[in-house]
């Protein structure tokens, strides 16, 4: 079974429209939302409606920090986050912000462990950013294959048979054996707001057959999700970020 | 992974047992970190071709490089193709079934051929171009070998160079699961080159050393840093140079040795920047530029040594540049210039081309060459009519035409190829030295002087294995330079 992943969505409906497109032609038959639904971009709601129908077919979902921020603390917020916050809150139905406020924060399946940020304390939304982050995310996940979003970024941490890990940076369309005796930590970059120059919306499936993981970068209208944001009235910088994929 | 799991595997690896679709023929080789079976397919699709069966040793008491191998070998493999790397047929899970199956290169070993070290000059270009070939058609696919060494090399009758055990291999496009590991261990002792030493495994001109090493062996018998047993010992090829072959075989050409120890260089820097440059000098001696390297009959001085001693201290060797990048950056390209019409008035525009293509290129190889009619005898008796008149003309005319591009001379040099079929005969000689990209006039609209290079420049452009960069002169911007040049000032 193929398995797609999909995490940092921010409210962009153009690059998730794609992103899951580009599933089905991959062949993918399951779908796991990574959190970090809102935020950011012009179409929270139509987000939300697109994953929660996924959602309600029988898709995982986990929660993120911007999810938890239109119901909950965003105090730690910059001025940028919080403006898209504060208007994704104005324009959300009380079923859209109750959808956000069912999210588990973590769900384990088989081999696979789904969380947006580390599985180590995932509500405190810690980023996986450096080998040793990643060993204390996949202890605490204590299964083979933990995925998880927030970073922004495609990378691939590995280890095994010493708990010490190594990061990966992986090429997009390459399907990279990830075998069960290992450790693996797989962020999967963010559909909506990519920052690693490469405004192409990014997202990876995971075989479970073949056990491989492959990251995927998606062409997309990325100037048309960047107008969207400047027309709702959004600061310019957001509309930059999503522009320019930095 | 219980070794008991394990030791059950291997006993059920006797002849005539059967494993995943597979048959147990017999034992062929045990090695240091695997065993090797000759089997057959039983009820699985029949490749077609000879089969080997590879079985890491795992267990408490083995060493963990031989399961780090396995699953090395067992990633990238499957994603290796053409004719310079064993076949992938299937491979068994780690934990359950640990075994890999391959093709059944058969072939001399080049550890065979190199115990009858030294061996003479042709034998040595033919066998050190076939490795280089090999190496280069690796690099290409963004792979580096890491353990080049006669006992992972197996040469066809035809006389291609196969590459075996990918144990130690990086590919750019995998993790690197002995990136972390203890480093002397990645490599074998006497090939490995200065960077993997410190650590380094992401630079295809490792290869390129341990191929240096490998050339050294053939032409010598010896090698150049003896068999080192500690990472301290093996050390000492950061900053020593080795005893020049012609020391030790006075009988060496300097070109040889030229090629032999630019690859040994210790800095990656220094060396063939690729193996496709390193088959190009190995096959045509007479143009091979040759320096102080290419005479020497001792090692470098004390105080040259020292100061590359001094050097090595802490030096980091960290190029974050996936082999095809290097590649790409160090093109052979191949000019075809139509000779025998010295006043064609696509010869500049041709330079124009060539001084573009390798402004843009760190490490470039520009080959000129011109395919001139095979001289018939009993035409005519001048000079010029002889074989090697024609030749000497020719390459005259081409040494004219790559004069104005002000090009170093190791980057350029030039060959007369005669022919009465231009188009396959450039095409063979693209081929065969690794070309990247050939760049070649377009017939002219109502040249019938030229109409053999008509068809050629189609055929070329239609049959070749690489790039092709067809440079044409507007007919219409010719007419009046021609008109103008004729006009009266």
């Amino acid at each position: 079974m193929r398995i797609a992943l999909l995490s940092d969505i921010h409210s962009n409906l153009q690059a998730l429209r794609s992103c899951l497109d580009d599933a089905y032609g991959n062949g993918a038959t399951r779908f796991v939302f990574l959190g970090d639904f809102v935020g950011y971009g012009a179409d929270p709601g139509g987000v939300i409606d697109v994953i929660a129908q996924y959602v309600a077919e029988g898709a995982v979902a986990v929660r993120g920090n911007h999810d938890e921020a239109i119901y909950g603390s965003s105090f730690y917020m910059n001025e940028m986050a919080m403006s898209a916050i504060n208007y994704a809150k104005l324009i959300l139905t009380p079923m859209q912000v109750l959808f956000l406020r069912n999210l588990p924060m973590i769900t384990r399946e088989n081999t696979c462990c789904f969380v947006h940020a580390s599985a180590a304390s995932p509500e405190k939304y810690r980023y996986v950013d450096s080998p040793s982050a990643a060993q204390r995310c996949a202890e605490a996940s204590d299964l083979p294959h933990t995925f998880c979003g927030h970073v922004h970024e495609q990378r691939l941490y590995f280890a095994a048979p010493w708990p010490r890990m190594t990061v990966f940076r992986p090429m997009s369309g390459v399907a990279v054996p990830v075998p069960t005796h290992r450790r693996w930590v797989a962020l999967v970059g963010s559909v909506g707001q990519p920052r690693d120059g490469n405004p192409q919306a990014a997202y990876a499936i995971f075989d479970s057959e073949r056990v491989s993981i492959t990251f995927c970068r998606v062409p997309y209208d990325h100037h048309a999700a960047a107008a969207r944001i400047r027309e709702v009235g959004l600061p310019e910088s957001i509309a930059f970020r999503v522009e320019n994929g930095v | 992974m219980a070794s008991d799991i394990d030791m059950r595997f291997l006993e059920s690896l006797a002849p005539g047992s059967e494993i995943d679709g597979f048959r147990v023929i017999g034992r062929l080789h045990t090695g240091g970190t695997a065993y090797l079976f000759s089997v057959e397919v039983t009820d699985r699709h029949d490749p077609g071709f000879p089969l080997v069966m590879k079985v890491p040793k795992v267990g408490r008491d083995q060493p963990s490089e031989s399961i780090q191998g396995f699953e090395t070998e067992a990633m990238i493999l499957p994603v290796l193709h053409g004719p310079h790397t064993p076949r992938f047929v299937a491979a068994g899970d780690l934990a359950r079934l640990p075994y890999l199956t391959m093709e059944w290169v058969q072939g001399a070993g080049l550890a065979a051929i190199a115990e009858g070290a030294p061996l003479n000059e042709s034998r040595i270009v033919t066998l050190g171009a076939a490795v280089a070939d090999a190496v280069h058609a690796l690099h290409q696919q963004n792979a580096i070998h890491h353990d080049l060494k006669p006992d992972n090399i197996i040469i066809l009758d035809n006389g291609t160079a196969v590459l075996l055990d990918f144990g130690f291999a990086h590919h750019a496009h995998f993790p690197d699961f002995l990136a972390e590991e203890k480093r002397f261990a990645s490599g074998s002792a006497p090939y490995v080159s200065p960077e993997q030493l410190t650590g380094s495994r992401e630079d295809p001109r490792s290869d390129i050393f341990a191929l240096g090493v490998v050339l050294y062996e053939l032409a010598t018998g010896k090698l150049p840093f003896g068999v080192p047993d500690t990472l301290n010992a093996m050390k000492n090829r950061l900053w020593a140079s080795p005893v020049p072959p012609r020391a030790l075989v006075p009988t060496i050409a300097p070109w040889l040795q030229e090629i032999i120890l630019c690859c040994l260089e210790p800095y990656p820097t220094s060396r063939y920047q690729t193996a496709a440059h390193v088959a190009l000098d190995l096959r045509n001696p007479g143009q091979v530029l040759l320096t102080a390297r290419a005479t020497r009959i001792e090692r470098a001085g004390f105080m040259v040594q020292l100061g590359l001693w001094w050097r090595s201290r802490g030096e980091q060797h960290a190029p974050k540049r996936k082999p095809q990048a290097l590649l790409s950056q160090s093109p052979v390209i191949l000019v075809a210039i139509d000779t025998s019409h010295p006043d064609d008035a696509r010869h500049p525009a041709l330079q124009w081309t060539a001084r573009q293509l390798v402004s843009l290129n760190l490490d470039f190889r520009l080959i000129c060459v011109s395919a001139i009619r095979a001289a018939s005898m009993g035409e005519g008796g001048g000079i010029a009519d002889t074989s090697s008149g024609l030749q000497l003309l020719h390459k005259v005319r081409l040494r004219n035409w790559v004069v104005p591009l002000r090009l170093p001379a190791h980057r350029v040099s030039l060959h007369v190829l005669e022919s009465r079929d231009p188009a396959a005969t450039l095409l063979e000689f693209a081929k065969s030295n690794n070309v990247d990209l050939i760049v070649l006039g377009a017939p002219g609209p109502s040249e019938t002087a030229l109409s053999w290079w008509r068809s050629a420049a189609s055929t070329v452009t239609a049959n070749a294995h690489c790039s092709v960069h067809v440079v044409r002169v507007p007919s219409r911007s010719r007419e009046s330079w021609k008109a103008a040049s004729n006009s009266p000032a």
